[in-house]
């Protein structure tokens, strides 16, 4: 017999980037919140107190910030034909878990989408006609534009002490940013980062192939700041121990440093780490939502009752609770029917590596987790998909999130992987060499798609969480084309060697490799709930009082990382239900 | 004394004391001893020259690894990341003492890892698919390798064969040529190599990286955290050295 709380305004499940922001909104607008988050609680002091913090056995092998996956984990194959497997160690992507979830081990790098990217598959349709979309590819555009968002994406840039340069003000190009951006109301909160030697190269590379560089907006603080809640940031110093590791100078932004201070001052504001949600409950119309079933940290069933339940669990946990709460139809990509799980998407990102001789200081150690350089010249609309052949931009980027031994040092080809010649291979390489990224867009399809896993359970009893995902035609196309661009690029900055890993054809996805944790859709917005599982203020069309805040609400995924436009939607979201829902309670738009 | 002042035979019997062996001087370690000569002839530190404070594998008692086992991991370790001109070999890095400690962490145990079955055959894109935790694939494939050894080579264990025949074996497991009983060699490998790496490059509170010396011979300046003075400084090379988590300097 589960133990039942007494009940309120709204439950928060996950406190991540979005629980956060939903909780910061909604405790402002007068709710009683709690939130529960299955992992422990976490914070700048004492968990990621120098030097405990940046021990790189801990951090990169023992994975002390990222999620176990004992308790859960998802199954992955690449067809509908196939049985899928667990994912049974860290590979391809890095959920988080704890307090600040995600948001405490990322790395920083804070984009905004094109404005573009948000009427899609209309964009593509009107520059190159409907035939140009392949019948499997199931693009949408966002329900919203990005001029809906704008302040929104204002707001979490301010959050977040955001460090760059504007390329577009109210319509006025400026000089150094980025001329293909949207525009923005103003300028970022801070300048940008100092720039290590990649960079400095990257923008000579960029400047012999005609392209555009600017600095990655990110959010690692480059000077002093305190953010519209009062919450206050360092320089980022340039530690080296960013991705994958929490910030030990309150530089790098998160829900830990630039939000949680205010909330744990709340009253109205209840914070339950090592809570487990195992999901939402219906009542007997399946319409609406009376709350959730969690363990608590004794492993007790406890149930909280609440008006509103906003599932800000990631992604694909996000898509799961769906799932295993019975919210919407589950999708069917036989019929191509149902909305739960599908237009799964993640993101195509490849890397070139370049080595120099002694004389050249790449410091790979030195790091600032998102900075750098980059260019949108083949993004958008500044991409001739038509005459390329393949739907979807990238980016090319240097960056440096900073590199220790433990985590693997690049060595040119043809090097052994062990004995005196690898040695002299990493002696000689690990300060002299530094990479370009190349991103690009992923696209959804019918058969890339999220499901229940019919054999395989969690540590609770629940199927697991089944991904069917494989690199499509497109995606390969396109990673071959950016990565030979990045390749001509690189060797305009002469090289001893170069090394670049574009996708072969019919190369299969690996989730040994990491490649980002940017695992989109699943619980997509739309305007149809037919082919999308929430409205266009990221409301369940099914159950009015559910919301599921995350990058499951993108339809595809762009060229660049999700993080700005995760934070974006959610600030939507949290105006709409303050504004809208809380007024008249139920669905915000009509289906 | 340092080894410059030793006869290479002597320099010789003290490298196979070290590595814990018995067996008399092997033909296919002299050509590295020529290597050691000419070495030191242009005036560069002595190949295997074992470097202050270096490990002592005797000072060490191992408590997940039995004797046997635990002669593999040191002749492996030397093979693996020899002791040479670059830099100090694993064996002298305190490498098979990491890898004593690190067996006994719940990370080698697989508590991280999801370890529920059914255990399916996936192709490689998929990962380990298996239900040995990391512990038991090291354990396990090493009284494979060494099973397999006595019985191609007379009765010698791994750890006694010459470094060449050694070398020859770890090249086939690494490309999984090599057919163990009841384990992939090239898992074994994989995971041993990682190790093997982890315990070099990881900070010296773990039992390796003696000294630091991995992170000297890389130039990699350790847990300072802090270079916002060097971010864009171009035409000198990074000046300080390694500090580690004890706020040792190396
Ligand atoms: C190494 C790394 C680098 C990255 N770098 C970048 C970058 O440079 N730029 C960028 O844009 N993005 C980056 N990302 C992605 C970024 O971290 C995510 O997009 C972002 O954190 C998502 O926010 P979220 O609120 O949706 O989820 P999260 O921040 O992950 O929060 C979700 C929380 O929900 C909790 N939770 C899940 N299920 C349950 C449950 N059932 N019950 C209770 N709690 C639950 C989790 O424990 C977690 O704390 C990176 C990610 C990683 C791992
Ligand atoms: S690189 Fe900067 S932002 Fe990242 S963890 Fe270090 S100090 Fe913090």
């Amino acid at each position: 017999m589960a133990n039942v709380k007494p009940k309120v305004d709204a439950v928060i499940v996950g406190m991540g980037w979005t629980g956060a922001i939903l909780a910061k909104e909604l405790t402002d607008a007068g709710l009683n919140v709690v939130a529960l988050e299955r992992g422990a609680d976490r914070d700048t002091q004492p968990d990621f107190a120098y030097p405990k913090a940046i021990d790189e056995l801990e951090g990169s092998v023992h994975r002390r910030f990222l999620q176990g996956l004992n308790q859960e984990t998802v199954t992955i194959r690449h067809t509908s034909a196939d049985t899928a497997v667990p994912y049974r160690q860290i590979g391809s992507f890095k959920p988080g878990t704890g307090v600040g979830g995600a948001g405490t081990h990322w790395s920083g790098c804070h984009f905004r989408p094109l404005p573009e990217d948000m009427n899609f598959r209309s964009n593509v349709e009107q520059r190159f006609g409907k035939k140009f979309i392949a019948d499997d590819m199931t693009i949408e555009d966002f329900p919203i534009s990005y001029d809906d968002l704008e302040p929104h994406l204002d707001m979490f840039e301010r959050v977040c002490g955001t460090a760059g340069r504007a390329g577009k003000i109210n319509g006025v190009i400026q000089p150094g940013g980025n001329p293909f951006e949207g525009s923005r109301t103003r300028d970022y909160p801070l300048g940008p980062n100092p720039e290590y030697l990649g960079a400095e190269m990257f923008h000579k590379g960029a400047k012999e192939m005609g392209w555009h560089s600017y600095p990655i907006p990110t959010s690692n603080a480059s000077g002093p700041y305190t953010n519209p809640y009062g919450c206050q940031m360092g320089p980022c110093n340039a530690c080296g121990f960013c991705s994958d590791y929490g910030c030990i100078n309150y530089s790098k932004a998160s829900p830990n440093a630039c939000i949680l201070p205010v909330l744990r001052q709340r009253g109205n504001f209840e914070l339950r780490a090592n809570s487990q949600v195992l999901k939402v409950n219906l009542d007997s119309t399946k319409k609406k939502a009376t709350g959730v079933t969690y363990l608590d940290a004794q492993g007790r069933e406890v149930e909280q009752p609440a008006d509103l339940v906003l599932l800000c669990a990631f992604q694909l946990y996000n898509v799961h609770l769906m799932l295993v709460s019975g919210i919407g139809t589950p999708y069917d990509p036989v019929s191509n029917t149902g909305t739960i799980g599908r237009n799964y998407s993640y993101q195509n990102l490849n890397r070139v590596v370049l080595f120099y001789d002694k004389d050249v200081q790449a410091n790979q150690f030195i790091g600032i987790g998102g900075a750098g350089a980059t260019m949108d010249d083949l993004n958008g609309n500044q991409l001739d998909n038509g005459k390329l052949g393949f739907v979807g931009g990238g980016l090319v980027w240097a960056r440096q999130p900073g590199a220790g031994p433990v985590r693997g040092i690049n060595v040119p080809a043809g090097t052994p992987n062990w004995g005196s010649k690898w040695k002299q291979a990493v002696a000689d390489n690990f300060r002299h060499s530094f990479y370009f990224e190349v991103q690009g867009a992923c696209m959804s399809y019918r058969q890339n798609y999220l499901s229940l896993d019919p054999t395989y359970k969690d540590a609770f009893g629940r199927p697991l969480l089944r991904m069917t995902f494989d690199w499509q035609q497109n995606e390969i196309k396109a990673s071959q084309f950016f990565v030979d661009q990045a390749l001509k690029m690189g060797r305009t900055l002469n090289p001893l060697s170069i090394l670049g890993d574009a996708k072969k054809d019919g190369e299969h996805y690996n989730i040994t490799k990491y490649q980002s944790t940017h695992t989109c859709g699943g619980a997509t917005m739309g305007s149809n709930p037919a082919t999308s599982a929430l409205n266009r203020y990221l409301q369940s069309w099914d159950v009015s009082n559910v919301f599921a805040i995350g990058a499951n609400a993108f339809p595809q995924n762009n060229g660049y990382n999700p993080t700005g436009l995760v934070g974006g939607l959610a600030y939507w979201a949290a105006t709409a239900i303050r504004e809208k829902y809380l007024k008249n309670p139920g669905p915000m738009v009509q289906a | 004394m340092s080894d410059k002042d030793l006869p290479s035979d002597a320099l010789h019997s003290r490298r196979r004391i070290l590595l814990g062996l018995s067996l008399a001087p092997i033909a296919a370690a002299i050509p590295a001893m020529h290597a050691v000569q000419a070495a030191e002839k242009a005036g560069v530190p002595a190949a295997g020259k074992p470097f202050a404070g270096a490990w002592d594998p005797k000072a060490y008692t191992p408590t997940f690894f039995k004797d046997t086992e635990w002669a593999f991991v040191q002749a492996a370790c030397d093979r693996l990341i020899p002791s040479d001109d670059t830099g100090p070999g694993a064996v002298e890095s305190g490498v098979p003492e990491f890898l004593d400690r690190h067996m006994q962490t719940p990370y080698a145990a697989g508590d991280i890892w999801y370890m529920q079955g059914p255990f399916l055959e996936a192709p490689a894109e998929f990962g380990y698919q298996g239900k040995l935790a990391l512990r038991d694939i090291l354990r396990v494939g090493i009284s494979a390798m060494d099973a397999h050894c006595k019985k191609a080579f007379n009765g010698k264990a791994f750890a006694q064969l010459e470094a060449a025949q050694q070398e020859d074996l770890l090249t086939q497991a690494e490309g999984g040529k090599l057919k163990l009983e009841g384990i992939s060699s090239k898992l074994f490998f994989t995971n041993f190599l990682t190790e093997v790496k982890n315990g070099y490059f990881a900070d010296p509170k773990y039992g390796g990286n003696r000294d630091m010396g991995a992170w000297k011979m890389i130039g990699y300046p350790g847990m300072r955290a802090d270079y916002m003075d060097w971010i864009t400084v171009r035409d000198k090379a990074y000046p300080l050295g390694p500090v580690d988590l004890s706020g040792k300097r190396g």
